[in-house]
This record gives structure tokens, C-alpha cells and sequence, in this order.
């Protein structure tokens, strides 16, 4: 019976907006030469395999996973940092039970990861992993310390500013965003391939986190706020 | 008040090199997405990951998102008057080898409606260092007949579709292989979603 109809409300999620996203293909950033499909991608509607998505609890999740100070016996050099922010969807509406996973390097510019060998020291303390998930606001908060800047390959004397890998999970699969994290008024930004990916200047300017004394502790740690905007459904439901 | 332009998606960034430190540790990948007991058949997909010169990635990542046996998916935005499989998980995630693959264990999916009901088939999310965003492409199987009338497959041109079938090993009864490619002759088709 191929020929059966059935039909199911779908909800649309909103298409990115021209220039807020990188291209696939961006010369100056090398690696991307090979890894990029030179055909065009092919629309599609959205259908239940687009608009539905993983969900996660908080099983998935220890009590400190967010605080990346305090995985082992001592605590790590570096400056103390609470990284906070909301997660909300292009409707404006909080994003709760989202699963977020970090990763950075140390306050060296290491990563703890077999294929960082360049010569900066690994920290016995800091491993620089961690995840958490939104509260019923969209709220999260990590602990953590400043990442380095560190060398990469691309070109000559190539630097990547500082910065924190954000993975999160919204309420569909093409929610989904990994991106990174910046510090305000890093001296590299012009310099770094990955950062000017982003065409939109305003929308480039949004992965850089501020500087927030409300969430500033004194005496103990900074303060750096991040909000983040992943797709919604087109238009908001009616709400009774 | 809320500017406009605060509410514009946040834009996305390479996952990079160095990911397997906190998104594929072996706790937090999924390598089997349907407990022992979930219905259905059974089925190993080798996944392998291909640069424009053939060149396996040693370091993307796939994400995998699909239906259970009955195509019903394990989400409340899933409308279906059905429950979903109670072994079912439906979410996977894989970092590939020094080989370029990554075996997923899985069910065959059943046919989810859409308006017409679409084949069967698994939605898949690849990021690696050296994208800049993660591309979305959809496995189907190769031979079955819901394919000549899936909506889908039929946005694209018929000397394309061969690239989003995932072939049976006949050697090895339940045993599948689908190769992304992520560009060149057999560019693997990808979605703009
Ligand atoms: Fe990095």
C-alpha cells in the first residue's frame, strides 16, 4: 500500500538566516578545502526526522560536571571563570532540559588530548571537560578556567584566540549547534580564520561572551556571560 | 525589549580536533541505539567518512537520529497515536577510527508519514575538524521498495540517489555499509534543512 496518505501536523522550524551562519567552504581556513561539498545541498521540507529530536535527563549528567575545577585532588592554575548564560530558541522562548558539553584547553593553551603535542605544560588538575543542562529558565552555569590561546597549522604563526567548544542540543535534531565560545577584546580575532568565517559581523560579534560583575565573585572568580539562540518552530503555537 | 538581531540562531564553529576529550569518550558515545529487547530487525552499519581526494577523516564525528520499528520516533513533537518502542533510544553518536569508519548498531527504522509515508531511513549529522558546520544527509537501504516512493528521494536527481543508500554485505546477513563523501565524483547528497 504505497500509495497510503497519512497525515501528521508538522511544525516548521525557521531556516538560518543568510550571512548568520559560516559557509561550508572557506578558503582561508585550509582544511575546509576537502571537507566541503561543492555540490549544492538539496531544500528540503521539514518533516518528523528533521523536527523531532534527542532529549536527554539528568541521568545523563553528575553533579559536578559543570564545575571543571574540582575533577581531581588539587585545583588548577589558571584564572577562575563562571561561564552562565541562557539558552533560548529564535521564538525568544527558554530552552529548558538542553544538554550542554564543553571542552577547552588549560590556562597553558593545552588540550589534554593525545594529538596536542605542542610545547606548553599539561595540567595534573584540569582536564577540561564538562557538561550540564538547562534549567527550567534555559539557565546554565559552569565553572571553570580561562583556556589559553594556542598555535595550530593553518599558516604561518597561526593562533587561535581563547576560546570554550559549546555543544548543545535544542528540541529538534536541526537545532543542533557545536560552536566556540570567545573573551572579549582578544587581540587574534582579525587573525583567525575560523572566527571570520562567520559573514555577518553582527553575528560573528555574538560568540563573544561579556564580561558580567553581577555573576563576578568577589574575591574568588570572574564572571563571563554567554547566551545562545538555536532554531525554534516557525511561527509560536496558540497557547490557551 | 529584545533586539531584533539577539534572536538570529547563534552562529556555528568547527567542532575542531580535539572534541573526543568530552563529546566521543566512551562514555558518551552510542554505538547501539536499540536495547536488547526493542522489536525489529537487527542491523550493523559500517560508516565511513571520505575528503574530496577519498582521504578517510580519522576525526569527524556522526550523530544519528531515526525511528524505531514502527516509525514512530522517541520525541513528544511526534504526533503518532502509537507508543514508541520501550528499548528504543533512537540517538547515536560515533567518532570515526584511524580507518575513517564507525559501526552503528541499530533496528531498521520503519516508515515515518509525511503526508505519504516516507521510506526507511536514518538522519545523520557529520562534523569533523575543517567544517565549519555540520552537514545533514539521510541513509536509506538499498532494494527496498519504499524508496521509489519516498518524498524525499525524489528532490533528487535519480543519477544522485545512489549515495544515500546504505548496501547489504552479502556476505554477513544484517550487515550494511554507507560511505559519506563529502565531496568529489560521488559527493554524498547533503540537505539544506
Ligand atoms: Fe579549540
Amino acid at each position: 500500500m504505497d500509495s497510503v496518505t497519512t497525515r501528521v501536523p508538522v511544525k516548521p522550524y525557521i531556516r538560518l538566516p543568510k550571512g548568520s551562519q559560516p559557509p561550508s567552504l572557506y578558503e582561508p581556513y585550509h582544511t575546509t578545502l576537502k571537507r566541503a561539498p561543492l555540490k549544492p545541498l538539496i531544500v528540503v521540507p521539514h518533516t518528523l526526522s528533521e523536527t523531532t529530536g534527542p532529549i536527554f535527563g539528568h541521568e545523563k549528567v553528575g553533579e559536578k560536571d559543570n564545575d571543571l575545577t574540582c575533577q581531581h585532588a588539587g585545583e588548577p592554575i589558571g584564572e577562575r571563570i563562571i561561564v552562565s548564560g541562557r539558552v533560548l530558541d529564535s521564538n525568544g522562548r527558554p530552552v529548558p532540559n538542553a544538554l550542554i558539553e564543553i571542552w577547552q584547553t588549560n590556562s597553558a593553551g593545552r588540550y589534554k588530548h593525545i594529538g596536542d603535542q605542542h610545547p606548553a605544560p599539561l595540567d595534573p588538575n584540569f582536564s577540561g571537560a564538562g557538561r550540564t543542562i538547562t534549567d527550567e529558565q534555559g539557565a546554565y552555569q559552569f565553572i571553570t578556567i580561562k583556556p589559553g590561546a594556542y598555535p595550530w597549522f593553518n599558516h604561518y604563526n597561526a593562533w587561535r584566540p581563547a576560546h570554550i567548544h559549546f555543544s548543545i542540543f535544542g528540541t529538534a535534531f536541526i537545532s543542533r549547534l557545536v560552536t566556540q565560545m570567545y573573551f572579549p577584546g582578544d587581540p587574534l580575532f582579525e587573525y583567525d580564520p575560523i572566527f571570520q568565517s562567520i559573514p555577518d559581523e553582527k553575528a560573528r560579534q555574538r560568540l563573544i561572551s561579556k564580561f558580567d560583575l553581577e555573576t563576578t565573585r568577589s574575591q574568588w572568580a570572574k564572571g563571563f556571560k554567554f547566551d545562545i539562540v538555536l532554531r525554534g518552530p516557525e511561527a509560536i503555537p496558540f497557547e490557551s | 525589549m529584545r533586539a531584533d538581531n539577539d534572536l538570529v540562531p547563534t552562529p556555528s564553529q568547527t567542532v575542531g580536533p580535539f572534541f573526543k576529550i568530552e563529546l566521543t569518550t566512551d562514555d558518551h558515545c552510542v554505538r547501539c541505539i536499540a536495547d536488547p529487547q526493542a522489536r525489529g530487525e537487527r542491523m550493523w552499519i559500517t560508516f565511513r567518512v571520505l575528503d574530496g581526494d577519498g582521504v578517510p577523516l580519522n576525526d569527524a564525528m556522526l550523530e544519528i537520529w531515526q525511528a524505531d520499528s514502527n516509525g514512530k520516533y522517541n520525541h513528544p513533537d511526534d504526533p503518532q497515536q502509537k507508543q514508541v518502542d520501550s528499548g528504543w533510544i533512537g540517538f547515536g553518536r560515533l567518532g570515526t577510527g584511524e580507518d575513517g569508519s564507525c559501526v552503528l548498531e541499530t533496528i531498521k527504522p520503519g516508515r515515518v508519514p509525511n503526508g505519504t509515508l516516507q521510506a526507511p531511513h536514518l538522519t545523520v549529522a557529520v562534523f569533523a575538524r575543517g567544517m565549519l558546520k555540520q552537514l545533514y544527509t539521510r541513509v536509506y537501504f538499498a532494494g527496498d521498495a519504499a524508496n521509489d516512493n519516498d518524498p524525499i528521494l525524489h528532490l533528487i536527481a535519480p543519477d544522485r540517489r545512489g549515495t544515500l543508500m546504505a548496501q547489504p554485505d552479502r556476505a554477513h546477513p544484517g550487515h550494511w555499509s554507507f560511505d559519506v563523501r563529502l565531496q568529489g565524483d560521488r559527493e554524498t547528497v547533503f540537505f539544506d534543512v
